[in-house]
């Protein structure tokens, strides 16, 4: 491999998770960190630590010249930019490339070129991905906007194309909400992302979400498999399986080649992820977006198929080819991520930083607690709120739900709050089991049957 | 003349504006009623309302835009 350090640009769980990965590899780590960050378990595992500023992210953690003067002082071959933060974020993979060094992630054109909602969807079509009925580019024009609207029908979701993570959606029911929308959604975008661009596209009722996983290196292009992420609150993601409930096994194969088509049509290289809508009762499945850097629910996959997506990224990085054909990959078993964040479910998911006072992990077999967490650490309120994931791998669904059932109940985390209580709910219920659900699902369960039980009364009273 | 203090009810980054953009929510000297919004504490990228909690003649802040602040800290005080 021609890469013999990396420096990771990020923090929490996935700075832990991405040393561990590398010290594998046998490399030398360099963690920086914002003031705040100091005492973090990623800072104490990393070889070495450098502080690049203060705690707001805009000042450390997203200040490209603080992270780029880190690694050219700390003379690393390469950087790790995680999830969130510079991942996506094309100027940087630029700048990382231009100090001599290697980016752990696609080259910036083509992290552009995905990052583009409208261009994306561009190359999806062009790779023969179905994508959602809507407006072929950008609409700059209210009238045109209303012509493609009356033709696909209603309700739209009016998007804005430099948007992302659900942010810059909104979505009309009739036409008189869209021509109200529209100049909103349109002004908003260019105050948000520097770009008013909008496009359009019809809302699929009652979709399931579904991604699948590609890895490249340039010449070669794999899929390993789809994870379901349909459990969402304010579409951000809870609780994520793989493989997804229920998919017939031709649509597997259409679904996961498309994505692999897709990586080809680019020349992809590095991890990344094709995001769809899928609709359970007519079997289409719709493109939605590509996600050019490791995703937070990646281990359900890893799990699953027994790679190790990270020490993948890294090798491919480091000029390897491919470790692994697409006929090596293969699903054995089912597995469940839950996200445990510090935020109480029984107080509208307020976010309650603070110190952490005891923690005990479950273990086990097919069990795994990927955190940044310890006894006596203070969690900053600076940042997001994800403590931990827990995934469970089972031989099957039935069997991984009902070690995840014992899992939650071992973990304990005191001190501050944390959704491990919603997890428990959820992994009791019934429509879960079954799994009866699609991305509207969570929200209308945490106010019909959450708010409902009686520990949620009783704390929200 | 007494004066009261505004305390974070949270800890995170204290902003004085709405958005990068806008104008503060209050300058110093302003005055203020017990419901005026004086600034938003940032907290795990969520936002949360300070109200002043208190009606007074002048207003006068202690901390300043993008500050990072604990739960407790006084961020203003004023002149009842």
């Amino acid at each position: 491999m021609t890469i013999h350090s990396v420096l990771i640009a990020n923090r929490g769980e996935i700075a832990v998770r991405i040393i561990r990965a590398a010290k594998a590899l046998g490399l030398r780590t360099v963690q920086v960190h914002s003031q705040a960050d100091a005492g973090s378990l990623a800072v104490q595992l990393a070889d070495e630590a450098i502080d690049i500023g203060p705690p707001a992210a805009k000042k450390s953690y997203l200040n490209v010249e603080a992270v780029i003067a880190a690694a050219k002082a700390a003379k690393v071959d390469a950087v790790h930019p995680g999830y969130g933060f510079l991942s996506e974020n094309a100027d940087f993979a630029q700048a990382v490339v231009a100090a001599g060094m290697k980016f752990v992630g696609p080259d910036a054109a083509a992290i552009r070129l995905l990052g583009d909602k409208v261009a994306a969807r561009q190359v999806a079509a062009k790779a023969g991905v179905p994508t959602v009925p809507g407006s072929d580019g950008r609409v700059s024009d209210i009238a045109e906007a209303a012509a493609i609207v009356s033709r696909i029908g209603l309700p739209v979701m009016i998007k804005a194309a430099a948007g992302g993570g659900g942010r810059g959606i909104r979505i009309a029911h009739t036409l008189e909400e869209f021509e109200r929308h529209f100049p909103q959604a349109s002004a908003e975008a260019a105050a948000a992302f520097g770009d008013g661009g909008l496009y359009i596209e019809k809302v699929i009722e009652k979709a399931r979400h579904i991604e699948v996983q590609i890895l490249g290196d340039g010449k070669n292009f794999v899929h390993c498999f789809e994870r379901e992420c349909s459990l969402q609150r304010r579409r951000q993601k809870v609780w994520e399986e793989a493989p997804a409930v229920g998919l017939p096994a031709e649509v597997r194969k259409s679904l996961c080649d498309s994505a692999v088509a897709l990586a080809r049509s680019v020349g992809y290289s590095g991890a990344g992820t094709v995001e769809y809508l899928y609709d359970d009762v007519s079997r289409d499945f719709y493109f939605i977006e590509v996600n050019t850097r490791i995703q937070v629910e990646h281990p359900v996959t890893e799990m699953i198929s027994g790679l190790d997506l990270v020490q993948e990224m890294l090798r491919i990085a480091g000029g390897q080819p491919l470790s692994v054909r697409q006929e090596d990959i293969s699903i054995t078993g089912h597995a469940i991520e839950c996200r445990i964040n510090a935020e109480d479910p029984y107080k509208g998911f307020m976010p309650g930083p603070g110190t952490v006072e005891a923690l005990s992990v479950p273990e086990g077999e097919g069990i795994r607690f990927d955190t940044m967490l310890f006894a006596g650490y203070a969690v900053p309120p600076f940042y997001d709120s994800l403590l931990g994931k827990l995934i469970v791998h089972g031989a099957d669904r039935v069997a991984c739900l009902a070690k995840l059932r014992t899992a939650l109940a071992g973990l304990k985390i005191t001190g501050i709050p944390t959704t491990v209580p919603l997890h428990e709910a959820l992994a009791a219920d019934a429509d879960v089991a079954a799994g009866r659900f699609h991305t509207r699902f969570l929200e209308d369960w945490l106010e019909t049957k959450f708010a409902a039980s009686p520990s949620g009364a009783r704390e929200v009273a | 003349m007494s004066k009261a203090e505004i305390k974070s009810p949270l800890p995170g980054m204290f902003y004085r504006r709405p958005s990068p953009d806008s104008a503060p929510f209050k300058n110093d000297g302003d005055s203020v009623s017990a419901a005026d919004v004086i600034g938003v504490v940032e907290v795990m990228k969520s936002f949360h309302e300070v109200t002043a909690g208190i009606d007074g003649k002048a207003i006068r802040f202690l901390v300043d835009d993008a500050d990072a602040v604990m739960a407790g800290q006084a961020l203003a005080e004023v002149e009842a």
